[in-house]
């Protein structure tokens, strides 16, 4: 048994195909094909959550995507708990386990329900009103205590294990809703062979046509027509349909977001399957055929479970065949809930009543009522509704006031009218229009190139949707440039039609009233609400929003902004355009930061650049750390040995024997042309004509406002070709740089500049040892002082392989740089390993190189440096061109407050206390003593232990720095002050020596 | 000029070391389509303006492309149009196009970047799927027909696109980026197939 | 995600390609190191941050890395045009009232 309201024969599931699912613990049947909301209306469970603020009993309104009540928690295990899932969205599949949120101890039983009863307290404007004062208590008792007791549902607390995927599409034609008005526009544009895509947020397409039994389309029921056209269509090769697909945002120039549930309604979707689909569509023409939603009426105790839209028990019913009670009442505006109370009826089920608000209306669904035999009350109005966890009763007045009459009902469907769904047409920037007569907003001044039809435009009636799709579809295929049509348009020959209702509050919830009528009902928003915030002063639509948070919920409205609209338009005594309506935005219906992250998590969160070494540095137990998106190796350390002690022995043995020491992550980039040395000499502020072929130069590049950007090593390696050298992190935006001056501001010169960073893997040899590791590898290169001095470079081949051999130092020893093109890079390291074993060579990390160039008072760009600093400040005047007339920066290094005194400067710091090594990162000050806050002159750039000079070392940048040599300045420290010495920047081999040593 | 970096002693004497290109033999397959890691391949940046296009073209033994998003290929060689004055050239063939531009007098810039690059081949029904999983361009047979070339974007990595067949691309990238995009791409694979 | 018509593409292309790189027709001085203070601080500092016409430079940085000009609308974020860089501020805006 599929549960007691299954109605034998009714609706369009196959009875034999059962599927057991819990709710809260509890097992029922339903039947593939349900929705966890039809499977639980089956078995008569109408209470299936709490409300968000009051805690009030809710069941479900709608059978759809704007569902405010109905939120569960879909749990497949302990990593997959999917909080607020639309009970009316999610698919039934064998196993299904849902429970209720917001409510202990139990759904029937809950303590938050009290805020019902002291809900005066918690009226519009509540928390600004409330929690002002005093202003500690927010962050200490309110927030946290509010946060507790408020939200929807319970986020999973493991990490996600599902993977969600991506895809770009690009199609002529991008059909949004797939009712009979989506599929004639889609059928019209795929026929003439144009690239279609067609989605819709069901399973199964049809949209209204799931509950409108009236529709015959092509000699068949409308519902069938809809499944042979979705057929027809997704044989076309020119079309994609997607389905369980919705159309969360329209961005600028037809780019649509469609998020496709891949995963959620299967029992096990399978690992190679992502739970969602992120679609990211470029579409010449879309096509809006989004539809309408119907509106709820609003009056007392309109929550209470039991309680729904007339078109959603009519798509229970002729969709999943299950009627939603047995003794039902119906309160309607206009004609669409007398088709549902006909349905019903026709099914078996008891219609207590119809209330009509309206005075005397006629129609043949008004006969047809009549004729069954259905009670109808025109000119009345159901002022409120009896029972608690479930409706138990309607209460009837003659709209103008009189005298009450209750009648006994399991359930009350209600109608005010439909609202066209232009949440997507206004996304796309597009302007609505009010129109009076029918009293809803229209598609009015278009921005995009779209359009909408059927219901969504405010096309009343099949017959007439389908003529305006088909036409529409057609146009869009022509507009993006289809030749020929040949298709034939659908033909209808029955529908249903019906338009108008009301908006706003229905009498008995009028101004005077303090009786809880929903017009919100995620956010627990009442008539009562809206109309006191227009008297506390709310004047814009945009004000009444945030003041009472009416649409502001997951559901962004959907069945409520129209209501609250009116009822602040009528309390205002406006006129509803004047008061204009708020703003539609994305998403739609919400979104998993899954299908938005898609692929962008784990391995695929970011690149992880490794150098063709990595795999030997691992191999030897290297730690690494992140610079930018490469690894590097920070230090080797040998077994029993801290980072401390690896680096100190690192350190060591460099200035002793040699180090091997991975450079390639360095940016490298060839500046080729017969203009490279004048381009250079633009972008660099050194001289570089009269350096000649086969020498190198420490380069500093400036941005035009004077301040150090980058530096490096350039080689000269012909007339016509640089090797230049940059920082790791700084490589990108230094070709950048370089190309935005080649390109915009000295296009004249002929050179042209190549990253060459990862052509080259670059070994750094250094250390007394280091002409003897690299020689007998060597071949066409003569190693010897005067024909490769220090600062210069050589082509020729290491290992058999081709090399740029440079002889240049980071670490003040006699050093080389071996690049080689870097698939033989960890080859080439190995040959060059196995040498340096023979005398004693070590592989140094990141660290010890930092300390190395440290101990020479050689600066890092970025560490030593921040954006701030001019090579003046640096120290490093030396560098600059005197002569030269231009360069990129000389007119910013000359700005008033970069020439004036008192600028900080690059300094070294030694500690009074040898053993203390300051933090990199802390403030200096001239006097200890002075009152807090202290007057901070300088602070420390880079700080180490140097095994090599057996105390530390720091650099620093100090106010006047230079001239301060000598002097003693104090660091404070949150456990003391530290005294330091400010010194000169080189603390190892002063006179260089070492680099021919 | 540009004869520093073009002495042709590349064939002379055998590497006593070995190469190992990234990503070496990986491959992975899914319904309807493969990506592979393709072997090593001579590679050469070429920037020059437009008077010296027809000398590098005889140079090199095909012309150079001039229109946008386009190739030429030809005896192993392919030279993909990156930008108004650059293009790649590729040589699975074994000869060198550094060498072959060394003897152009005519302006130009040829730099080797044989490895800077890695090529990864996307081939099947669902390839084009595949690379659309985080490639934004269309990659229709109409915007992006056999032939076509483009630097572009796969996730957040760079890429440059040659479409070798209706349902075959190449995608090059730099080096360490390769395991980024292989990685990327079989994820796609994964999901074009499904 | 916005379409960036390349002018050396000669095509549309994602905005994902695409780098913006500030304000654009702001000429560097042939004697910079003559420029006075004041003028140096218009050249680096005074961008003129309009509401509605604003002329900017932007790279095909992942396409074919050239840079080029574009005029855009700060309001409606729509492109105007693309020119190459290089190219004079055009005269005449297709579409725009002035």
């Amino acid at each position: 048994m599929s549960g007691a309201f299954r109605i034998p024969r009714a609706g369009r599931l196959s009875q034999a195909k059962t599927a057991r699912f819990s709710f809260d613990g509890q097992s029922y049947t339903g039947i593939e094909g349900d929705t966890l909301a039809s499977a639980l209306l089956a078995n008569g469970v109408h209470l299936v959550g709490r409300s968000f603020k009051y805690h009030r009993p809710r069941g479900f309104l709608s059978a759809g995507a704007e569902e405010p009540n109905a939120l569960v928690q879909i749990v497949r295990d302990d990593a997959r708990k999917t909080p607020n899932v639309r009970a009316t969205v999610q698919e039934l599949y064998d196993g299904l386990a849902a429970n209720s949120q917001n409510r202990w101890p139990s759904l029937s039983f809950d303590v938050g329900a009290v805020n019902d009863l002291a809900s005066p307290m918690f009226s519009a404007g509540f928390y600004y009103k409330t929690f002002m004062w005093p202003k500690a208590a927010w962050k200490s008792l309110y927030e946290p205590k509010i946060r507790e007791a408020a939200g929807l549902g319970v986020s999973p607390d493991k990490p996600d294990p599902d993977h969600y995927s991506s895809r770009y599409a690009h199609c002529d034609v991008l059909v949004l809703g797939g009712g009979a008005a989506g599929i004639a526009a889609a059928l019209a544009a795929a026929e003439t062979g144009v690239r279609v895509i067609l989605a819709d947020e069901q399973a199964e397409f049809g949209g209204s046509l799931r509950f409108e039994t009236g529709a015959r389309i092509d000699g068949q029921d409308g519902f069938a027509w809809a499944q042979a056209a979705i057929a027809r269509l997704g044989a076309m090769d020119n079309v994609r349909v997607l389905s369980r697909t919705t159309a969360f945002g329209y961005y600028a120039q037809n780019f649509v977001g469609l998020v496709e549930r891949v995963g959620d309604h299967l029992k096990a979707p399978g690992h190679d399957l992502p739970r969602e689909r992120l679609w990211q569509v470029r579409a010449k023409r879309v096509v809006l055929a989004s539809g309408a939603i119907e509106r709820h009426m609003v009056f007392a105790n309109n929550d209470r479970p039991g309680i729904m839209l007339a078109g959603a028990a009519r798509t229970f019913l002729n969709h999943y065949g299950v009627a939603v009670g047995r003794n039902v009442g119906v309160y309607t505006a206009n004609d669409s809930a007398y088709a549902a109370a006909i349905d019903l009826k026709k099914a078996g089920v008891n219609i207590a009543a119809i209330v009509d608000l309206r005075d005397n209306p006629t129609g043949p669904v008004i006969d047809e009522a009549r004729a069954l035999g259905i009670e109808i009350n025109f000119g009345r109005a159901v002022i409120r509704a009896g029972g608690k966890l479930r409706v138990s009763s309607m209460t009837v007045q003659p709209k103008n006031g009189g005298g009450e009459r209750t009648i006994s009902v399991d359930a009350i469907l209600m109608s005010a009218g439909w609202t066209p769904s232009v949440h997507l047409f206004s996304q796309s920037r597009g302007k609505v229009a009010f129109n009076d007569e029918t009293k809803r907003f229209v598609p009015g001044t278009y921005a995009q190139d779209c359009v909408s039809v059927g219901a969504c435009n405010g096309t009343d009636g099949l017959s007439a949707s389908v003529d305006e799709a088909y036409a529409a579809g057609a146009k869009a295929a022509r507009d993006s440039g289809a030749k020929s049509a040949k298709g034939v348009k659908p033909k209808v020959d029955a529908s249903e039609s019906w338009s108008r209702g009301m908006l706003g509050a229905a009498p008995g919830a009028g101004p005077d009233t303090t009786v809880k009528a929903f017009v919100d009902f995620q956010n627990d928003v009442t008539a009562k609400d809206i109309r006191q915030a227009v008297h506390e002063g709310m004047r814009s639509i945009e004000h009444v929003k945030r003041f009472t948070t009416n649409g502001m919920a997951t559901d962004q409205g959907k069945t409520s902004n129209m209501h609250g609209l009116a009822i602040a338009a009528e309390t205002l005594g406006k006129p509803i355009p004047e008061v204009g309506l708020t703003t539609f935005r994305a998403p739609y219906t919400p979104v998993t930061f899954g299908a938005i992250v898609s692929h962008a998590r784990g391995p695929l969160f970011d690149p992880t650049r490794k150098t063709a070494t990595h795999p030997w540095a691992e191999a030897q137990g290297a730690v690494f750390e992140d610079v930018g998106q490469w690894k590097r190796a920070w230090y080797f350390p040998k077994a029993g040995e801290d980072m401390h002690a690896a680096v100190d022995r690192e350190c060591v043995a460099v200035r002793t024997t040699a180090g091997l020491f991975d450079a390639s992550t360095l940016g490298k980039i060839e500046v080729v042309g017969p203009d490279a040395a004048k381009f250079m000499e633009l972008l660099y502020t050194n001289p570089w004509e009269k350096l000649e072929p086969g020498r190198c130069r420490y380069g500093i590049m400036l941005r035009e406002d004077g301040f150090i950007y980058d530096d490096g090593v350039v080689g000269r390696l012909a007339p016509d070709r640089f090797h230049v050298t940059t920082t790791t992190g700084g490589a990108p935006r230094v070709m950048n740089h370089m190309e935005d001056y080649l390109q915009t501001e000295f296009p004249h010169l002929n050179v042209w500049l190549t990253s060459i960073t990862e052509q080259w893997a670059v070994i750094a040899v250094q250390g007394p040892k280091s002409r003897d590791i690299i020689a007998p590898l060597v071949e066409g290169i003569d190693m010897s002082d005067e024909a490769l001095p220090h600062m210069s470079v050589r082509e020729g081949k290491i290992c058999g392989v081709p090399t740029r051999l440079f002889r240049m130092s980071f670490t003040g020893e006699r050093g080389f740089e071996v690049n080689v093109p870097a698939d033989y890079g960890q080859a080439v390291w190995e040959a060059l390993w196995a040498e340096g074993q023979k005398h004693g060579a070590t592989a140094y990390g990141t660290e010890s190189m930092h300390v190395l160039r440290a101990e020479k008072g050689y600066i890092i760009v970025g560490q030593d440096t921040d954006g701030t600093v001019t090579p003046n400040d640096a120290g490093l005047d030396w560098a600059v061109g005197k002569k030269k007339s231009d360069f990129v920066g000389i007119r910013g290094m000359a700005r008033p407050d970069l020439v004036a005194k008192g600028r900080k400067q690059l300094v070294g710091l030694k500690t009074k206390d040898p053993k203390v090594v300051l933090e990199e990162g802390a403030q200096i000050v001239e006097d200890p003593k002075q009152a807090i806050p202290m007057k901070m002159i300088g602070h420390v750039t880079s700080s180490y232990w140097s095994q090599n000079c057996g105390r530390s070392i720091a650099l620093a940048l100090v106010a006047g720095g230079r001239d301060r040599m000598g002097d003693t300045l104090y660091v404070p420290m949150p456990n003391g002050v530290i005294e330091v010495e400010v010194t000169g920047m080189v603390f190892f081999d002063e006179t260089g020596g070492r680099l021919n040593g | 000029m540009a004869k520093a970096a073009a002495k042709k002693t590349a064939a002379a004497a055998s590497p006593s070391v070995d190469r190992r290109p990234a990503l070496a033999g990986r491959t992975t397959t899914a319904t309807g389509v493969k990506v592979e890691v393709l072997p090593p391949a001579e590679r050469i940046s070429l920037r020059a303006p437009e008077a010296s296009v027809a000398a590098l073209s005889k140079a090199l033994g095909l012309t150079l492309p001039k229109k946008p998003k386009t190739s030429a290929s030809k005896g192993g060689r392919t030279v993909l149009w990156l930008g108004p004055d650059e293009w790649l050239v590729i040589d699975e063939g074994g000869n060198d196009p550094l060498a072959d531009c060394a003897t152009v007098t005519e302006l130009h810039s040829a730099v080797g970047i044989s490895h800077r690059n890695v090529a990864i081949s996307v081939t099947g029904p669902a390839a084009e799927a595949t690379i659309n999983s985080g490639c934004p361009q269309d990659l229709s047979l109409d915007a992006f027909p056999a032939g076509a070339a483009s630097r572009t974007i796969l996730g957040k990595a760079e890429i440059v696109l040659l479409r070798t067949a209706d349902d075959a691309f190449r995608v090059e990238c730099w080096r360490s980026f390769s395991d980024y995009v292989f990685t990327f791409l079989s994820e796609g694979a994964r999901d074009a197939a499904g | 995600m916005l379409l960036i018509r390349c002018p050396y593409c000669e095509e549309e292309r994602p905005e994902l390609e695409f780098r913006n790189a500030g304000e654009a027709h702001i000429a560097r001085s042939a004697n910079m190191s003559g420029e006075s203070d004041d003028d140096f601080e218009k050249f680096f500092f005074i961008r003129s941050n309009p509401k509605g016409i604003i002329y900017e430079r932007w790279r095909h940085m992942h396409g074919c890395a050239r840079f080029f000009n574009a005029v855009r609308d700060t309001v409606t974020d729509k492109f105007v045009m693309t020119y190459k860089a290089g190219e004079p501020k055009p005269a005449k805006l297709p579409g725009v009232a002035k």
